[in-house]
């Protein structure tokens, strides 16, 4: 392996190659979140959450455990629908459409937000049918030919496909944990989804599994517009433009990335990502 | 003191083990006595008789066979279906819980009540007759308990980040069943099925209150027809006096346990076998 | 918005399913009602269960079902002499004191002993354990109740041994420990402690195995006989409520007829009986769930 480390600076530079000046965050408003408050059964989890999330710039969730960063993150794509008992307050303008009106095709508002997990679930099927299933149930592609050229410009876009492409029919199991990784990611990015949501995508990968996935993240984000989640405060600044960070069901402090680690304006944002609580 | 009366009571505990095996074993050893000798080409291919040495088992073998792929027919789609709805879509509703109430009572109802219901429902208010398909249609209500339980445990194998990464790719509830969940409970699916069908296999008194035929010297020949099954056969030639008979029934009875044999090892042999295709 | 109607309609089928449970109770009894209903209308209800001849085929019948009823107990009564204490045993040593090598070699034993086809333990009852038996009793006669009752003990054996071994093993280990900390053997400990704290469960396992006595066929059909009698006496012929179902299912009674209803009339009893006994089970398992969730 012979890929230069991105360059890791000590923690009162972090800037990475996020937030570099010259980098515009005055994109258009993709994601807007107003007031939104979520429950649990009777057990509030998210309080007042009002944030917008903007194209193709990569935003990182940032805040200690429980503090409902991928909760937030799942009612982006009501995936919290699966769960029993939930209940959510507010609203999520996804392109300016409220995507918990009443009637809304939550199968339509997926396509367009796909999600990432943070432990890789491939199928347990070939590496082929794993991209495949994406493009099959929504209908994309009408040949076969058509079919094949999706599936290996997704391994491409997801940085896989050389890797694979002797393969393609043999089960995505028989994969590393950070190729399967990647092979979610293409997965995901198989149905062409506007905006990808990355629940701490790298938690269970070694380092240098962990590096690929923030290069695909850098590349990606000129296509797509990317929410991600993360535990690691230095991932966040390598790789995210916009961070958000979250305490007890509360959104702290929302920023560009190097004013949140050089100059936040909270101090529990500051006790925060300079160590010294969470 | 303590120690021996500790000592007593596991002697007596192995004891009975003991017995129960020593039980198993005597009677697999008499059904081969009586019965090995008797057991040949002739046997399994000739139809009844009323000689002894001329009758062999043949039709009853097929009625079976023809009741048993009916039964798993009917018995499979109905009991994943109800499956699929308790565990995946009825969750916790009173609805849901009634449903899975009738399910654990009606897998304790005497199977003979059974064929009291096929008898009343199948056989006369349905019009079905005397027919292989009233058969196969009152031991497919007998089964279905045992489906829909090991169908149900299938399913919750199935990891919920399976379901998870197919929701998120856009998927409805039903494809996620149908492409994902249902392939995966597959072969738990399949072997619950077979096992319950194993049971079947050896049920008499439901088949004989719908009228089953202890005499019937053919093999059905459509769904309609009327029909016999090994267990009922070797019921007919116990209840007959004559020696002879007793040596078929005991030849009889070794094809059954055969049959049950190969069914049971099929159902743990598919178990095994996709249980290390899964884990590749 | 046709994709959420197909999904609705499958939800509709997947339901429809899972109600051919509910539609079979209330088949089994409707027919039973129905027929029972009509049974009733000619022979009055007193007469049916306190009556004490069983003779319906009969030129002059009579219509007392008690004979049936004796005959079911006391089958049922030798089958748990055997199943219970033998099924108890088993699983206390099964979860209190077996090796995995001991067990390894139980359990599948257990289990063929349960798959084995009733058909076939009907033949060992009639002709391995009667003759045997009669030489120890040479009064017993070939159709006895003794025979198929401790056959049928053997075959519900497993089933009394896994249930009540499920039972004990609910128990936690804390109350165990607790007694062998206070130098309790193990035979005290299973006896003392654990077996009365899994004392609801293991009843409604007792309860399950007699239910299926009572409804068991065809051991009591090839063995017991076919003479319905009001007797305690093991050694002799009767015929059981199941027993009798079988008899009269494998004659010529034209369908309409009394005689035909009589079946039924004898099934809705032993449904009744055991749906009672499984009430009962099933109550008694949930309060031991909840004692131990």
């Amino acid at each position: 392996m012979n890929v230069a480390p991105p360059t890791l600076t000590p923690l009162a530079g972090l800037t990475g190659r996020a937030g570099a000046p010259g980098s515009t965050h005055d994109t258009p408003v993709k994601i807007d979140a107003e007031a939104l408050n979520f429950y649990y059964g009777p057990k509030r989890a998210l309080d007042g959450i009002t944030i917008q999330i903007r194209t193709n710039l990569v935003t990182a969730f940032i805040g200690p455990s429980g503090c409902g960063k991928s909760t937030f993150l799942r009612t982006l794509n009501r995936m919290n629908d699966i769960i029993p008992e939930t209940r959510v307050e507010g609203r999520v303008l996804l392109d300016g459409e409220d995507i918990y009106a009443p009637h809304l095709d939550v199968v339509a508002l997926r396509r367009r937000v796909g999600m990432v997990f943070q432990k890789s679930n491939p199928f347990p099927k070939s590496i082929f049918e794993n991209v495949a299933y994406g493009l099959r149930i929504n209908g994309m592609a009408r040949t076969k030919a058509e079919l094949n050229d999706r599936v290996e410009e997704s391994l491409r876009q997801a940085a896989i496909f050389d890797e694979v492409k002797d393969r393609l029919h043999e089960s995505a199991l028989a994969l590393s944990g950070g190729q399967q990784q990647r092979l979610c990611i293409a997965r995901a990015l198989a149905i062409r989804p506007e905006v990808l949501l990355m629940d701490e995508p790298a938690s269970a990968l070694d380092p240098i599994a962990t590096q690929r996935i923030e290069e695909l993240i850098y590349d990606l984000k000129k296509t797509y517009t990317i929410v991600i989640v993360t535990h690691n405060m230095q991932q966040a600044a390598r790789v995210s433009d916009q961070t958000a960070f979250f305490w007890l069901g509360r959104l702290v402090e929302y920023d560009r990335t190097d004013r949140i680690f050089t100059a936040p304006a909270e101090k529990l944002t500051e006790d925060y990502v300079t160590g010294r609580c969470g | 003191m303590r120690h021996r009366a500790d000592l007593a009571f596991r002697v007596l505990a192995l004891a009975t083990l003991v017995l129960a095996l020593v039980t198993l074993v005597a009677l697999v050893m008499d059904v081969l006595a009586d019965g090995a000798g008797r057991l040949d080409w002739q046997f399994l291919t000739s139809l009844a008789s009323r000689r002894a040495e001329d009758a062999g088992i043949y039709h009853a073998l097929a009625g079976s066979i023809w009741v048993i792929v009916l039964t798993a027919a009917l018995a499979l789609p109905l009991g994943v279906a109800a499956a699929v709805y308790l565990e995946e879509y009825g969750t916790n509703s009173r609805l849901a819980r009634f449903i899975e109430i009738n399910i654990a009572n009606l897998a304790a109802v005497p199977s003979i009540i059974y064929g009291l219901l096929g008898l009343g429902l199948f056989v006369r208010a349905m019009g079905m007759g005397r027919s292989v398909m009233a058969g196969a249609a009152t031991l497919a209500l007998l089964a279905l308990p045992v489906v829909i339980l090991s169908t149900r445990e299938a399913l919750r194998t199935v990891p919920k980040s399976i379901r998870e990464g197919s929701y998120a790719l856009g998927a409805t509830k039903w494809q996620t069943i149908w492409h994902q969940v249902l392939p995966m409970a597959f072969p738990g699916i399949l072997t619950g099925l077979i096992l319950s069908l194993s049971r079947a296999i050896g049920e008499t008194a439901p088949l004989i209150t719908i009228g089953a035929l202890t005499y019937v010297p053919f093999a059905p020949d459509g769904v309609w027809s009327p029909f016999t099954v090994l267990p009922i056969q070797i019921f007919n030639w116990v209840s007959r006096p004559q020696a002879a008979f007793k040596e078929n029934a005991a030849a009889g009875i070794l094809v059954l346990m055969a049959l049950l044999l190969a069914m049971n090892a099929s159902a743990v042999f598919l178990r095994d076998r996709f249980q290390r295709q899964g884990r590749s | 918005m046709r994709p959420r109607r197909l999904e609705r309609l499958i939800e509709a089928a997947l339901l429809g399913a899972a109600t051919v449970s509910v539609l079979t109770t209330a088949g089994i009894i409707v027919v039973l009602a129905v027929e029972t209903f009509e049974f009733l209308r000619e022979v009055p209800l007193v007469e049916f269960l306190t009556g004490t001849e069983w003779t319906p085929l009969f030129a002059n019948p009579r219509f007392g079902v008690l004979p049936l009823v004796a005959g079911t107990l006391l089958v049922s009564a030798i089958a748990m002499v055997v199943a219970l204490p033998m099924g108890l045993l088993s699983a206390i040593y099964l979860s209190e004191y077996a090796p995995d090598s001991v067990r390894r070699v139980v359990k599948p034993v257990l289990e063929v002993l349960a798959g084995v086809p009733t058909v076939v333990y009907g033949y060992f009852a009639l002709l391995f354990v009667t003759p045997l038996l009669q030489r120890v009793f040479p009064q017993m006669s070939g159709f006895n109740a003794l025979s198929p009752g401790i056959v049928m003990g053997i075959m519900i054996l497993p089933l009394v041994s896994s249930l009540a071994e499920d039972a004990m093993r609910a128990v936690p280990r804390g109350l165990r420990e607790g007694a062998y900390a206070l130098g309790a053997t193990r035979m005290e400990t299973a006896l003392q402690v654990v077996v009365p704290a899994a004392f609801s469960g293991i009843t409604a396992a007792f309860i399950l195995a007699i239910s299926r006595a009572v409804g068991e066929t065809m051991i009591v059909a090839i063995a017991a006989g076919q003479q319905p009698r009001l007797t305690g006496n093991p050694f002799v012929p009767l015929e059981t409520m199941t027993a009798y179902i079988v008899q009269v299912s494998l004659g010529d009674t034209p369908q309409g007829t009394l005689e035909y209803r009589t079946i039924f009339a004898v099934g809705m009893l032993l449904f009744l009986m055991t749906f009672g006994l499984n009430l009962v089970s099933t109550w008694l398992r949930e309060r031991f769930r909840e004692e131990y969730s």
